[in-house]
């Protein structure tokens, strides 16, 4: 199951392994693009929903680090952390991810910068969780007032 | 079976096997027949699968033909395509702020240490 787009970012939903692929190429270097992501004042002008605002409790992005951060709405905080498990300069970030919503779960997250030449960049990003339903639930959240209504939506189909 | 629709849809979704009877059925309808054919297993192992799908609400099966084609539900498995396309969409959101962080940035590292010590949350 794949959705492409063009130059845009491309997200493929693996069929086999319950993970989730993330391909986006950027106008920048490699080394950039990996300082906006270990860089916590750098971190807090993208990462987060643009609706909410956030807040890093710390960053330590180098093998054996760590990170928590959370975002905030409507007085409600969503806090996650993880474990930096590999960082190579401009190259690599493998880290975990925990939604401490959710304490007992745990994806397992790969960055990859390609230099593609010319001040230019792919990123390649994985999310991998121990089962198809995690992954899927990971892919219909983070729609807040969207995921009601799609299951409206779905709840209306099934019964048309 | 009490799981709410979208469980029922998603874990449906989960498996390989499943997921190949779907892309199929995408194509057209098919009978139980032509969807065992391509896995070299038992008819009765594909009509397993197929009231996975069917509790689902992903596949519905004509009660009145002789053949009893399966026809893929396209606006259930839409639903799904369009949640992808959603978060996908969150994704690029994300990735043109980090462009325009990107464009702000100086060429070259100017803080002295990639890693300063903060001392506490501000």
């Amino acid at each position: 199951m794949t959705t492409t787009g063009t130059r845009e970012t491309e997200i493929v939903l693996d069929p086999k392994v319950p993970l989730v692929r993330i391909i986006r190429e950027f106008d920048a270097p490699p080394e950039k693009v990996f300082r906006a992501h270990v860089d916590p004042e750098l971190i807090v002008q993208w990462l987060g929903p643009r609706r909410l605002e956030m807040r890093i409790d710390h960053f330590d992005c180098r093998t054996g680090g760590s990170y928590r951060y959370i975002h905030m709405a409507d007085g409600n905080e969503y806090a996650f952390h993880g474990s930096f498990h590999e960082v190579r300069p401009s190259t690599l970030i493998v880290q975990t991810f925990t939604y401490e919503g959710e304490p007992d779960g745990v994806a397992l997250e790969r960055l990859q910068l390609q230099d593609l030449g010319d001040g230019q960049t792919r990123l390649v990003a994985t999310s991998l969780v121990d089962s198809f339903e995690g992954r899927d639930a990971f892919v219909t959240s983070g729609m807040e007032d969207g995921i009601r209504e799609s299951y409206e939506r779905l709840a209306e189909l099934l019964a048309g | 079976m009490t799981a709410d629709p979208l469980t029922r849809v998603f874990s449906a979704l989960a498996d390989p096997t499943r997921r190949d009877m779907v892309a199929r059925l995408a194509i057209g309808d098919a009978t139980v027949n032509e969807l065992a054919e391509p896995y070299g297993v038992t008819v009765q192992a594909i009509s397993k699968h197929l009231k996975v799908l069917e509790r689902a609400g992903l596949v519905s099966r004509s009660r009145s033909a002789q053949r009893r084609p399966v026809h893929l539900e396209a606006e259930v498995f839409d639903l799904m395509t369009r949640w992808i396309e959603r978060y996908r969409r969150q994704a690029e959101e994300r990735y043109r702020r980090l462009d325009d962080v990107l464009r702000s940035m100086p060429d070259v590292d100017t803080t002295a240490t990639p890693h300063p010590e903060t001392g506490g949350a501000t």
